[in-house]
């Protein structure tokens, strides 16, 4: 065996042992509950007590039977409760502001991804524009898509959570804010740049280095109050969605400084950087902030804790090891040493560990409680979503494998998986995540349920389009190039109709995006009906007074 | 809450250095590590390094994210036809002493050009292809690129590069005429030729791994 091979296998196994020993180190006794960690999540009455703010009255009820038919509501004035009320309304505005632009990313980067995919089969079609052409809109939908819409919203979510989970007030909310503002004039300045013709040609790294400083100082900003924060928690144990927002705000600005630094990379060094960035950034910044949200709000709408905290610790530091070092697999037949190739292929397969780790742990939480997806709102997003997380990362192991990847490398089928994960995954995710928090930040309920609804079935039809058809159209198109027999323009016209398909899929989940961003401000500027009561926050009205009255007290509850 | 605060528990500090620490590695083995093995490399005899027109053709490749449907890394014959396609041999790390940023793409919506100036040398060509690309590939998806071009009636002046279209393609009374970016994008693709053996660029490599060592 070669050295370098013998070496690096050793220091696999060793890193390997070293982790499992690390995570036990942690877990009281390996098959206990932890539960004391799982059920900080709620006060002492409220196991038991669904919470949607973004379902109706009806709705509520329904929920509540389909849960724990019994159980009492939770009283709105218990010491805790204020608490949490004083924390939400620590972090109202910073989180308010950083939704908001998230929304208005994710319009503005549906249209350019709507876009560049009818351009892939109307090559014709608005080509006197150089910052139209196809090549530049579609990197400009990429960066909307992950540094405006997906980091917003995660970052949105995550300063909402945080106080929450530490039970005390953000700390530096101007941090954060001031963070924000710097991001968001970073990612107008690149996506300026990018239309302009002024990219750095790198995927996931196409704003030049004048757009990454405010992004990088901006992250650091938004990373401060986290801290802060954490260093006067008020909270024994920290819940598992902690260590994810934290770890995740630690990564993500070394990532991209790293991979920003100019005159530092070059050739294929830089390909192999590339790819551990941009695979990075999927599963140590935008996967961190989804299963944050995921464990937070699966457990609290249902009223249950998670079903396990010790899978949980193996599902975090797994996730860590294992997806930290996956990158290589997108360069699977290039120019690159073969050992690094091959490292990347077996952590890819080892993600299985943190994966079912996170499944079995949510989805057995879910498990006999699925007709709570009917009257959740923000359930029904978030589990289809932590369902196509699964879905995602088996199918990404499996597609690192060289057999698979030989048929789908330079094919559509790799957009589609992109997808799968950052949009039936994360987007899913924060979409369930925003109904939830924007009643309590705005402390007004969606005006409009059958919008969310609206919402709902648009996004989830027109992804099914876009993925099958750009699945199977990736698939048959690999299986094409692969022929030596079948010439190379047969499997560009082969895609035709399933790059159509996806046309028709993005054009109903731009659709969808509109009802919800319509939704979203409407919101905003508080229209819509006032429903009968304080219904708004599952709060039980004081005794005696009539819901009209209760106004002040929307924001408590549980 | 029954169980107390022990010293088995997640807290800041295991979070802080645990994450930094995998971070570490993970860095180490895709980063540090190519940096270090690859950072020798020699450039191939027969390869020679970008002319000043051919790095501003580079920038206009990267500026019209030619990269989201070209790769410039054709694999070897063992895993896919790419060779007998005339893409070229499995490309090698020297094969991109001169390339930053690399441009090794990750889709193939249109083909592989890393030897594209080997079989498609003519330069009447690639300028009429990048105006219509339907003109002589028909079934085509790309983009046009008339911006890169002047459509006017009339004459050429002195020194301006008329574009030759196909006959059912050009439109009579009126010529086109490649701007200079337009001129410089098609030098770097016909500079893309990486079809001197391979042998003597891998065995570069192996060298340079065993001093690294």
């Amino acid at each position: 065996m070669d050295l370098t091979v013998g070496v690096l296998l050793g220091t696999f196994i060793l890193s390997v042992l070293a982790l499992f020993v690390f995570i036990a180190s942690m877990a009281k006794g390996l098959f206990g509950s932890g539960g004391a960690a799982a059920v900080q999540i709620f006060d002492k009455d409220e196991m038991g007590a669904v919470e949607d703010p973004a379902a109706t009255k009806k709705q509520r009820g329904n929920l509540q039977e389909a849960m724990d038919p019994g159980h009492a509501q939770v009283k709105g004035n218990s010491r805790e409760v204020a608490a949490r009320l004083r924390a939400d309304q620590s972090s109202s505005l910073v989180v308010g502001v950083c939704l908001t632009l998230s929304v208005f990313w994710l319009v503005l980067a549906s249209f350019a991804g709507l876009i560049a995919s009818i351009k892939l089969h109307m090559p014709d079609w608005w080509v006197g524009q150089a910052w139209l052409t196809f090549g530049r809109i579609r990197p400009i939908h990429l960066n909307l898509v992950a540094y405006g819409w997906c980091s917003m919203a995660g970052i949105g979510v995550a300063m909402w959570l945080i106080p929450r989970l530490l039970k005390t007030e953000l700390v530096g909310a101007k941090y954060a804010l001031a963070g924000g503002v710097l991001w968001t004039v970073g990612i107008t300045a690149g996506t300026v740049a990018i239309a302009m013709g002024y990219s750095d040609g790198l995927e996931w790294l196409e704003y030049p280095w004048m757009a990454d400083i405010p992004m990088i100082v901006g992250g650091a900003l938004v990373g401060f109050p986290l801290w802060l924060t954490l260093l006067r928690r008020k909270v024994e144990h920290l819940y598992v969605s902690v260590w994810y927002i934290a770890a995740g705000l630690l990564w993500f600005p070394i990532l991209f400084l790293v991979a920003n630094w100019p005159g530092l990379h070059f050739g294929v060094q830089q390909a192999t950087m590339n790819w551990w960035f941009g695979h990075n950034v999927l599963g140590l910044w935008f996967t961190p902030l989804g299963l944050a949200a995921a464990y937070y709000f699966i457990p609290k709408v249902l009223g249950k804790p998670i079903h396990s905290y010790n899978l949980s610790l193996l599902g975090f530091w797994s996730l860590a090891f294992f997806y930290s070092q996956v990158g290589g697999h997108h360069l699977i037949g290039g120019p690159v040493p073969s050992w690094l190739i091959t490292i990347s292929i077996v952590q890819s397969m080892m993600m299985m560990v943190p994966v079912f780790a996170v499944a079995i742990n949510q989805h057995l939480t879910v498990l006999g409680n699925f007709r709570a997806l009917l009257y959740s709102p923000t359930l029904r997003f978030i589990v289809l979503g932590a369902m196509m997380y699964t879905a995602a990362s088996v199918q990404g192991s499996l597609q690192a494998l060289r057999a698979v990847n030989t048929v789908t490398h330079f094919t559509h089928y790799t957009v589609a998986h992109a997808h799968l994960g950052l949009y039936g995954f994360f987007s899913m995710v924060m979409f369930g995540s925003i109904y939830f928090i924007m009643p309590r930040v705005m402390k007004w309920e969606w005006p409009y349920p059958w919008m969310i609804s609206a919402h709902f079935w648009l996004v989830l039809g027109g992804f099914s389009v876009y993925f099958t058809g750009l699945s199977f159209g990736g698939w048959y198109q690999g299986l094409a190039m692969l022929d030596k027999d079948i010439p190379f323009m047969d499997s560009v016209k082969l895609t035709i109709p399933y790059l159509e398909a996806r046309s028709v899929g993005g054009a109903l989940m731009t659709l969808g995006h509109l009802v919800f961003a319509l939704h979203f401000f409407m919101m905003g500027w508080k229209f819509g009906p006032r429903r009968l009561g304080a219904a708004l926050l599952a709060t039980p009205e004081p005794e005696g007074k009539s819901a009209t009255k209760t106004l002040p007290a929307r924001g408590v509850s549980a | 809450m029954s169980v107390s605060v022990g010293k088995y528990e997640m807290d800041e500090l295991r979070l802080v250095v645990g994450s930094m620490v995998i971070l570490s590695l993970a860095t180490a083995l895709l980063v540090v590590m190519p940096y270090m093995l690859l950072k020798d490399t020699k450039p191939p005899a027969g390869l020679k390094p970008y002319t000043e027109s051919q790095l501003q053709g580079r920038q206009s490749y990267i500026a019209n994210g030619c990269i989201y449907c070209h790769s410039q890394q054709p694999r070897d014959i063992a895993q896919a036809p790419d060779a007998l396609r005339g893409w070229g041999r499995a490309s090698v790390a020297a094969d991109y002493a001169y390339d930053t940023p690399h441009l090794l793409g990750t889709m193939r919506t249109g083909p592989d050009l890393l030897n594209i100036g080997a079989r498609q040398p003519s330069r009447d060509w690639h300028l009429g292809h990048l105006y219509a690309p339907r003109a002589y590939t028909p079934g085509s998806i790309m983009p046009p690129y008339p911006y890169l071009f002047e459509v006017r009636k009339g004459e050429a002046k002195a020194g301006e590069v008329v574009v030759n279209l196909p006959p059912a393609h050009a439109k009579p009374g009126q010529v086109v005429i490649a701007k200079p970016e337009a001129l410089a994008l098609v030098d770097y693709l016909i500079s893309l030729d990486r079809t001197y053996p391979a042998l003597k660029a891998a065995d570069d490599m192996a060298v340079d791994r065993k001093a690294a060592r």
